[in-house]
């Protein structure tokens, strides 16, 4: 039942998905008025089918790739809205909404889900890890999704495009949003690793850190506090900013898919 | 009322053609004049813009022909041009009449001279006696439409001057403007305009460079500003979000390199730098730096042109609003048709009660103050009873244009008023102007 309700969420997605590819096409405006309400009903489904899930394995379960992907999205989502209700904007979306959908797409594909039962994973401390984790993560996205509109708005006020100008948000909104949700994501970032590494210190002791999924972390951590920094120190916007982002993204992706390599962060089944 | 407009605009003829029909503002009294004073033509006023020339009658007759009064007018055959002439009556021309005044007919949809030239017209023809009674209610009409149009559709809105597009763009980078500062460089009067512009929507601080100090001094003072010296431009001009240039140096005045300083002194905050001057003060290259936006004269013009497809959508809006005043106003006209036949009712009704007070006076014998007043009361009472029904229904019928001259006659006949009749219209004429006059 979690996974009919999770493919519901993604239809609702599509339309979002749907929105993002209109609006490079400059044709967004055919879906302006339902593509809000179409997330907004997405995000529901998507947390009934997290909560059912979850009262379904009796606990809270990180194990499975494909709810943890669920779980990120859904984190994304909420930060999305937190954003869409401060700033009256949806253009965010035109980033977080494809990005949202193949995380729930991919989630709800998988038929049998691998879950792993490692004692590890029933730590609380575990559960602190991945929230806070997770939530830096969707203030990353966001992020980076402001960064994308803050270049395409710079490029069309710049090449004086009369189209672009339409655009109700204005450059220091985007501005706004793009380092407030990076202000917002970092502390969770920040205490998110520090939760893993008391568990990693706790089980594998200090050699931890050399493993390449938690090095990478720490790299896109660093990339994650250098943004803050260019910016307090040299207010780092547009062009720079957005590549700077671009790449602690692409990191964040590949952190993701360090699952594989990690010895640290891989629960074998039992 | 027999209304015609004939005329030549920008979309009808070119403008070799607009130009022999122009009238100079100095011949336009003797030219209204001359088309008042033609055979069959009660009523007159001519509008000439740069870009339309029309001739507004009212002729006693509904098929009066016009084209004969505009050879009088001109005193060139007028022939040749016909192809170039549009001509409405009645209905058509009351609709032309209002979508002229609303700036709906004009080159730039929405654009305010026309009113201003609209207007101009209305008080020469006035001034000479050319508009008296009609004309002068479709007019007074006309204005009101204007406004309504202006102030219920979007359609003067969107930005239409240089200024107001500088204010749009600059909300598009800063947001809110709430805190922003501006930086004049040249005291110009576009410069003035659009810090006037800037600082009505939010920017708090203004600071004014001039070569003379004297009139960045006085301009500041204007404004609540902060008058500052040539020589220290390039060190302060980094203080202001929005740069506004107007000199007229040679040369540009701000160049890459001084951008990339002032970036750097402002920790890359965006820097909106608006290039009124020709030649430009603002080298081009400056736009290429991040944070930096500039816009010249010509980047600004195209803005403004481009929101005048913006303004198509708010006319459509707006042109419903002129459907709808026309209905009104021709409902208007035919309520005025039935109202000489009301007032002649009265009248007559009057004439007979008067006329049987008098009649039985001899028998009532002398009558106390209190007994005169009953009398009085009584005979009124009796004819007012007697008015309503037949005054309610020639007002409602006026409503539905075809019953409405069928009712006339018949309450005519009945009562026997035909000898009022021919001064139906004077009476219908002196109606509507008091009318007009009293809604301003």
């Amino acid at each position: 039942m979690p996974l009919v309700w999770l493919r519901v969420a993604v239809a609702f997605y599509a339309v979002g998905l749907l929105y993002s590819l209109l609006l490079l096409g400059k044709k967004g405006d055919l879906l302006a008025r339902v593509v809000e309400p179409a997330v907004g009903f997405g995000l529901i489904f998507h947390f009934v089918s997290l909560v059912e899930y979850t009262v379904l394995i009796g606990r809270l379960s990180w194990a499975s790739i494909h709810y943890s992907e669920s779980l990120l999205a859904f984190v994304a989502m909420v930060v999305f809205f937190i954003f869409f209700v401060g700033y009256r904007t949806s253009s965010l979306g035109v980033v977080i909404f494809p990005i949202v959908f193949v995380l729930t797409f991919a989630s709800a594909l998988g038929q049998k889900p691998v879950t792993i039962t490692s004692p590890a994973l029933r730590s609380s401390w575990i559960f602190v890890h991945v929230a806070m984790i997770f939530t830096g993560y969707a203030g990353l996205f966001v992020s980076f999704g402001a960064s994308v509109l803050y270049l395409m708005q710079e490029r069309a006020l710049k090449a004086k495009s009369m189209a672009l100008l339409e655009s109700k948000l204005s450059l220091q909104t985007i501005d706004d949003i793009g380092y407030n949700s990076l202000l917002f994501g970092f502390p969770f970032m920040t205490f998110g690793l520090i939760a893993g590494s008391v568990l990693a210190i706790a089980k594998y002791g200090p050699l931890f850190f050399t493993d390449p999924k938690i090095l990478l972390s720490f790299i896109m951590w660093i990339v994650y506090l250098l943004l803050l920094y260019t910016r307090w120190s040299s207010g780092w916007r547009g062009r720079r900013a957005a590549l700077l982002a671009t790449f602690a993204f692409v990191i964040a992706l590949g952190v993701w898919a360090a699952n594989s390599l990690s010895r640290v962060h891989r629960f074998p089944p039992i | 009322m027999n209304l015609i407009v004939i005329g030549v605009n920008h979309q009808t003829a070119p403008v070799e053609v607009r130009e022999q029909f122009a009238i100079p503002e100095a011949r336009l009294p003797e030219a209204v004049k001359c088309l008042a004073s033609q055979p069959g033509i009660e009523e007159a006023m001519i509008v000439s813009t740069c870009n339309r020339v029309e001739l507004v009658a009212r002729a006693k007759e509904p098929n009066a022909d016009l084209s004969g009064c505009l050879q009088e007018v001109y005193g060139f055959d007028t022939g040749p041009y016909r192809k170039y002439l549009y001509e409405y009556r009645e209905r058509d021309a009351v609709r032309h009449v209002f979508r002229v005044a609303s700036s709906l007919d004009s080159m730039v949809v929405g654009e305010p001279q026309i009113l201003g030239q609209v207007k101009e017209a209305y008080a020469t023809a006035r001034a000479v006696g050319a508009v008296n009674s009609q004309l002068d209610a479709l007019y007074s009409r006309a204005f009101a439409v204007a406004k309504r149009v202006r102030t219920e559709t979007a359609i003067a809105s969107s930005a239409v001057s240089i200024a107001s597009v500088a204010v749009e763009l600059a909300k598009k980078i800063f947001g809110d403007l709430q805190g922003k500062s501006v930086y004049l460089v040249g005291a110009g009067k576009m410069c003035e305009l659009a810090a006037r512009h800037l600082l009505a929507h939010g920017a708090s601080k203004l600071y004014v460079g001039n070569r003379t100090f004297e009139r960045a001094a006085a301009l500041a003072k204007k404004f609540g500003g902060e008058p500052i010296s040539f020589d220290q431009l390039y060190d302060t001009v980094d203080h202001a979000d929005i740069v506004i240039t107007s000199t007229g140096a040679p040369h540009t005045i701000f160049r890459r390199e001084h951008g990339e300083k002032f970036l750097s002194r402002r920790r890359n905050r965006p820097m909106f730098f608006i290039d009124i001057a020709v030649p430009r003060d603002v080298d081009p290259e400056m736009n290429k730096l991040d944070g930096i936006f500039v816009y010249d004269i010509d980047d600004l013009q195209q803005v403004v042109a481009s929101h005048m497809s913006d303004r198509r959508v708010e006319a459509d809006r707006a042109e419903a609003i002129v459907q709808l005043e026309v209905d009104k106003f021709q409902a208007r006209l035919q309520t005025l048709d039935v109202v000489p036949t009301i007032v002649s009712l009265q009248e007559h009704l009057e004439t007979v009660r008067q006329a049987e007070i008098d009649r039985v006076r001899g028998r009532l014998g002398t009558l106390t103050p209190e007994q005169e007043l009953a009398v009085e009361a009584l005979s009124r009472g009796i004819i007012n009873k007697i008015m309503h029904t037949p005054i309610t229904t020639l007002k409602s019928a006026a409503r539905e244009s075809s019953e409405s001259t069928t009712i006339v006659d018949i309450v005519r006949k009945l009562f026997n008023l035909r000898d009022a009749r021919k001064s139906e219209k004077e009476e219908s004429d002196a109606e509507l102007s008091a009318k007009s006059g009293g809604r301003g």
